[in-house]
């Protein structure tokens, strides 16, 4: 049975570490900021809460402390993580960044039009 | 819905005076005891009977943690793929939301979705910009965003 749960904590803390990296890769691999933004705020969400509930896991299972800090720490980076990526998104696209020039659809550029019409 | 939990609750503790045990062991069977009868009563309340909200809430949490797990999968296989054969583009998805934190968890859930990310949204909370990373498939990725996330926050809300 433990060998099992340090099995489990070993993946998840390997998984989280490497999606981290992943994120890292994406960072420098991709063309524009909100390509980028795909990478940093979805692999390094699931990649930090994988690290923290492994965290948790090995000191509940092996040590017996039980840690509740750990799981609002997850709770409050699943919540916040999506909004900041809106946030830098919508500020890039409001301070005039272009899209990438293999981009090939922006219906954003018709939001002006669609708020005259409708106001 | 608040007024049938706190009904629930006034139950739990109406049943712990009446055993004069003061655990939580009895607090959490007057707690089913007064869900039984809530249920019971279900047709004089306004609203649902509260558990089938509390079911949704938990569905649209599986939701999340499985959309968030799969879109991070994509995510690795466009970035770790040596030739970068991507189509980023804005697209515009209209919304039949109304309140205010329902678009807002919409807006999380389709960030954490593969290859979508929320970058602005219309004046009149009509219309969603959304930056995808792949715009060759717009269309099933607006109608699975229609079919499952729209229909599971009106689940919770109705």
């Amino acid at each position: 049975m433990t060998e099992i749960i340090r099995f489990i904590i070993g993946f998840l803390l390997i998984a989280g570490s490497f999606l981290t990296l992943v994120t890292a890769f994406g960072l420098i691999r991709l063309p524009d900021v909100y390509t980028r933004n795909h990478a940093a705020s979805k692999s390094a969400t699931l990649g930090v809460m994988c690290i923290l509930l492994g965290t948790f896991l090995f000191f509940f299972l092996e040590e017996g402390h039980f840690n509740s800090r750990l799981i609002l720490g997850i709770i409050f980076i699943f919540i916040t993580a999506p909004v900041a990526g809106h946030l830098i998104s919508r500020a890039t696209y409001n301070s005039g960044v272009s899209l990438w020039e293999k981009s090939v659809r922006d219906d954003l550029k018709d939001k002006q039009k669609y708020e005259e019409k409708n106001m | 819905m608040a007024f049938q939990i706190l009904l629930n609750f006034f139950l739990a503790f109406l049943w712990m005076f009446l055993q004069v045990s003061f655990t939580s062991t009895s607090f959490i069977i007057g707690y089913i005891l007064g869900l039984i009868i809530t249920f019971a009563f279900r047709r004089f309340f306004n609203s649902r009977f509260y558990m089938y909200r509390v079911f949704a809430v938990i569905s649209l949490l599986l939701l999340f943690i499985k959309e968030l797990i799969l879109s991070n999968i994509s995510v690795l296989k466009t970035i770790l793929r040596p030739k970068l054969d991507i189509k980023p583009g804005i697209f515009a998805l209209p919304t039949d939301l109304k309140s205010n934190w329902e678009i807002t968890l919409l807006a999380n859930l389709i960030t954490l979705t593969p290859g979508t990310l929320v970058v602005d949204i219309s004046f009149d909370n009509k219309i969603l910009y959304i930056h995808t990373i792949d715009i060759d498939d717009v269309d099933e990725a607006v109608d699975d965003i229609k079919n499952s996330f729209e229909k599971a926050i009106m689940e919770v809300s109705r």
